[in-house]
């Protein structure tokens, strides 16, 4: 089956006119076709459209750069022109927004050649950490169809995972490219704040989304990396670090580096299998000439509590734009301006957003600005201290990325702190705006997936990319499909 | 404050442009008041002299140059067809504020 393959793989055997785009395409279309019944991935997805771009790529005969021909799935928050995007909400669900301009990061994918086959399920505006709070409904676990996938990206990490497409976009704003990658087992990265472009990404919380990809392999992230991280004018946060070679650095040998285990992700009654799995993958670095160091991160605790008072209060801003005016859902016969706006946010919004929205609204308001949101920017700063302080001793920083594998569908359902509890290991490092890579370690008795978490300082994606394909050339987690 | 009545759940969705249903308005009070609970955790955390952390960029106003971009990212009236309102001489009709 050709959507098996990876970017690397497909890129050499087009190259070498083994298969063409054409082909390579078919195959993602025909595994949506066979397989997305069951695991509800894939939204939206025009196989015509997808074939002529195929076609076209074919024609050029131009198979020099790695992405050239390349089929993937974008998370339903990247605005692509022509394609609807919904956020997988209602609001924008409602009218079927169709965006008129491109987001950068799909913009210079596709100027490389990488061919958009349409749209992966999220939660709701990426808020949730299961893909239940969609308005398409929950993503199956391709491991397990009573699971979860993970989110918010849990459409994109289940479409690699389920071979439905070469690679996909996620975002991750508090763990949402991380942890649905190690819900189904295939790789994704975090990058630092700013190193990719966020213009046309939807935004949820501002000051700390992150585009990034989820993959196949370690080596196919570099790649997809190199395509899209950079200055961007379009948007102000992106940073002037260069950007390096990240596929020429990959084959850089461990010897001599420092990786810490912090004290804080191995609690008392946590889950033995994921403990055992990462205590494990500690060790395979050690083989590669890595010295395994203890760490602590103090403010890990406080970490949740941080988030669910700056994220809800940045998602009460952002999500004012969605008042049917410009764009999206819209009501009859209003009585007049402020009745129209209530009843299209009203109707518009799912129960997660309006609940981040209220909270975040409360938080700000006159009178409790400074005991919560005023405090949590002070506890963020905080948490950055404390990844400052261990990046003193250690070069990158092993944990889990999720205290257990892919939860039930409806596990959490009526307890949002529970299901906010989930991201207790991935949200640290977004607050600090450094970067993580997620990759398979393990599986748990129940042949469910395991996922190791890489954490490195500011802008040291080339670190974390080298130490990852090291681990994956020691290991075959990521090489186990599941059975569909 | 670690629990929100009905009477400030209602004032709060009216500052967010949300109309609740009663219902909803019963289960907000118990799961904001939840989520509140659990915020308060901060509370333990000794932030006196600790500096606010609005962005991790270290960048400080990021100015963009002053240029016309020709052509534009999208055009006026394909970003005025994305309005679910009538378009008439190149303005939304949004409803009336005074009704």
């Amino acid at each position: 089956m050709l959507s098996s393959l990876t970017i690397s793989e497909a890129h050499k055997k087009m190259k070498a006119k083994e298969i063409s785009a054409e082909e390579l395409m078919r195959s993602c279309l025909e595994r949506i076709d066979a397989v997305d019944t069951k695991i509800n991935a894939v939204i939206w997805h025009d196989a015509e459209r997808a074939l002529q771009e195929a076609k076209k790529i074919d024609q050029k005969k131009s198979f020099d750069d790695p992405l050239a021909g390349i089929p993937f799935l974008t998370k339903d928050v990247y605005c692509e022109v022509g394609i609807p995007t919904t956020a997988c909400s209602n609001i924008l669900r409602n009218k079927n927004y169709v965006p008129p301009f491109e987001s950068t990061t799909t913009k210079r994918l596709k100027a490389r050649g990488a061919l958009s086959i349409g749209k992966v399920n999220t939660d709701e505006f990426t808020m949730g950490g299961s893909t239940e709070t969609s308005c398409y409904g929950v993503t199956k676990n391709p491991w397990d169809q009573t699971r979860v996938a993970g989110g918010s990206s849990g459409g994109s990490a289940a479409a690699v995972s389920a071979d439905e497409c070469i690679f996909s976009l996620g975002t991750d704003t508090g763990g949402s490219i991380r942890q649905p990658a190690s819900f189904c087992s295939c790789a994704g990265l975090r990058v630092t704040y700013g190193r990719t472009s966020r213009f046309g990404a939807m935004s949820m919380a501002s000051s700390l989304d992150t585009t990034g990809p989820l993959a196949k392999t370690v080596e196919d992230l570099a790649i997809i990396l190199q395509a899209i991280a950079g200055k961007d004018p379009l948007d102000a946060t992106t940073g002037d670090a260069p950007v390096p070679d990240y596929q020429a650095g990959l084959t850089k040998l461990l010897k001599g580096l420092r990786i810490g285990l912090p004290k804080e992700y191995f609690l008392p009654g946590m889950n033995k299998e994921v403990e055992a799995a990462i205590r494990e993958s500690a060790k395979v670095f050690q083989s590669l000439g890595a010295t395994i160091v203890d760490v602590s991160l103090p403010m890990t605790k406080y970490a949740v509590a941080t988030y669910y008072v700056l994220c809800p209060s940045e998602v009460s801003s952002n999500m004012a734009r969605y008042d049917g005016i410009r764009f999206g859902h819209t009501v009859e016969k209003p009585e007049n301006l402020i009745d129209y706006y209530e009843r299209v946010r009203s109707e518009g919004f799912g129960a997660e957003v309006k609940r981040r929205i209220m909270v975040g609204t409360f938080a700000l308001s006159a009178g409790y600005f400074d005991a919560y949101y005023r405090k949590a920017q002070q506890v963020r700063t905080l948490i950055c201290k404390d990844f400052n302080d261990a990046f003193t001793t250690v070069d990158l920083i092993l944990s889990p990325v999720a205290p257990n594998p892919a939860l039930k569908i409806g596990e959490h359902a009526g307890d949002p702190v529970a299901m906010y509890l989930e991201d207790v290991f991935t949200i640290p490092q977004a607050m600090a705006g450094i970067p993580a890579l997620s990759l398979p370690c393990g599986f748990s008795k129940d042949n469910l997936p395991i996922g190791l978490q890489l954490a490195g300082p500011q802008w040291s994606e080339e670190l974390l990319l080298r130490a990852g394909y090291a681990f994956e050339r020691e290991t075959e987690w990521h090489t186990k499909k599941p059975a569909l | 404050m670690t629990s929100l009545n009905a009477d400030q759940v209602r004032h709060i969705a009216k500052l967010a442009r949300l109309r609740l249903t009663p219902d909803e308005v019963e289960k907000m009070s118990k799961e904001l008041s939840s989520i509140l609970k659990y915020v308060d955790t901060l509370s333990e955390v000794q932030t006196d002299g600790v500096a606010p952390t609005a962005q991790v960029t270290g960048q400080d106003t990021v100015l963009r140059d002053d240029v016309v971009l020709n052509p534009p990212l999208a055009s006026p009236d394909d970003l005025l067809a994305s309005s679910p309102l009538s378009i008439t001489s190149h303005q939304i009709t949004s409803p009336s504020a005074h009704g």
